[in-house]
């Protein structure tokens, strides 16, 4: 039972760090969804303030450690040009000229890779957006309904993004892994 | 640092400014997607990493506009409560989808140059 150092640095990017922004994304959302003058007394506001701070603060943080290891240090693997003589198995390893080797598993580059590598970038500027206002507004948010709505409609793009990226992430790596 | 208005509490102005760079920066990176699938030009001048090719130019430069957006609607607005919320909710809204359209594959496939 062993994993490559590609195979170890997928396993944290999709498995741990991306995992984890999806995980947490419940508990900021429960979070910013009960943050209610009507809902709370002023002891459980402070206590959801910090809360929310912290769920917030570390998706963003995670969002961010994802897309920079995918960008900058997977994406160049399967984006990889293999030589020109290599064809069939002699193209493992080169997981992008595998998926467009056969029609049956381009649609996982063409669709499923081309839209992953744009939109997992919109996660992190959403989620940094939505710690940074809880922060500088904690006092008022819970008085503040439309900034609040602003906020859970900026989360749940992060999450729709996120899931996006980690759903195609996934079965990308199933029909052309990283080795 | 935090400005406080009469009452105490601190401005929503830069919460606002906030939240329209988000839109500004996700639009940007829809907007430069569509571009660099336009033109070979464009590609290949965005292609600032030749390993990640132009994905690093469109991600560093919407992180850059994003950046840059925030800061200065944030020394515009700091110091106020926004008369007018609403509008800058409904322009951020625009932003983002337009950012979602923008990076969809057969959406910006449209504008292939191959």
């Amino acid at each position: 039972m062993s994993l490559t150092f590609k195979e170890s640095l997928t396993a944290l990017h999709g498995l741990i760090l991306g995992a984890a922004f999806l995980l947490a994304f419940t508990g900021g959302f429960a979070g910013l969804w009960g943050f209610r003058s009507d809902w709370l007394t002023s002891d459980g506001a402070k206590a959801a303030v910090r809360k929310t701070m912290l769920s917030t603060w570390t998706m963003a943080a995670l969002a961010w450690a994802t897309v920079l290891i995918g960008t900058y240090a997977l994406y160049p693997w399967y984006r990889a040009k293999p030589p020109a003589d290599m064809t069939g198995i002699q193209l493992q390893g080169y997981p992008r000229s595998v998926l467009l080797a056969n029609v049956g598993t381009a649609g996982w580059h063409e669709l499923g890779m081309e839209w992953k590598e744009h939109i997992a970038w919109l996660a992190p500027i959403l989620a940094t957006t939505v710690a940074f206002v809880v922060t500088r507004q904690r006092r008022q948010l819970l008085h503040n309904t439309r900034l609040r709505r602003a906020l859970l409609f900026l989360f749940a793009v992060s999450f729709f993004c996120a899931a996006v990226a980690g759903f195609f992430g996934a079965f990308i790596n199933k029909a052309a892994p990283l080795r | 640092m935090t400005v406080e208005n009469q009452d105490g509490n601190t401005p929503d102005g830069g919460s606002w400014a906030a939240v329209l760079a988000a839109g500004i920066g996700c639009a940007a990176i829809g907007i430069l997607t569509d571009l660099s699938e336009a033109s070979k030009l464009i590609s290949s001048a965005l292609s600032i990493s030749k390993q990640v090719g132009d994905l690093s130019g469109k991600t560093t430069l919407s992180i850059v506009c994003w950046l840059i957006a925030w800061a200065l609607l944030h020394f515009r607005w700091r110091r106020r409560d926004l008369a007018t919320p609403g509008r800058v909710a409904a322009l951020t809204i625009v932003l983002v989808l337009v950012s979602l359209i923008g990076v969809f594959p057969p959406f910006f496939k449209l504008f292939s140059s191959d």
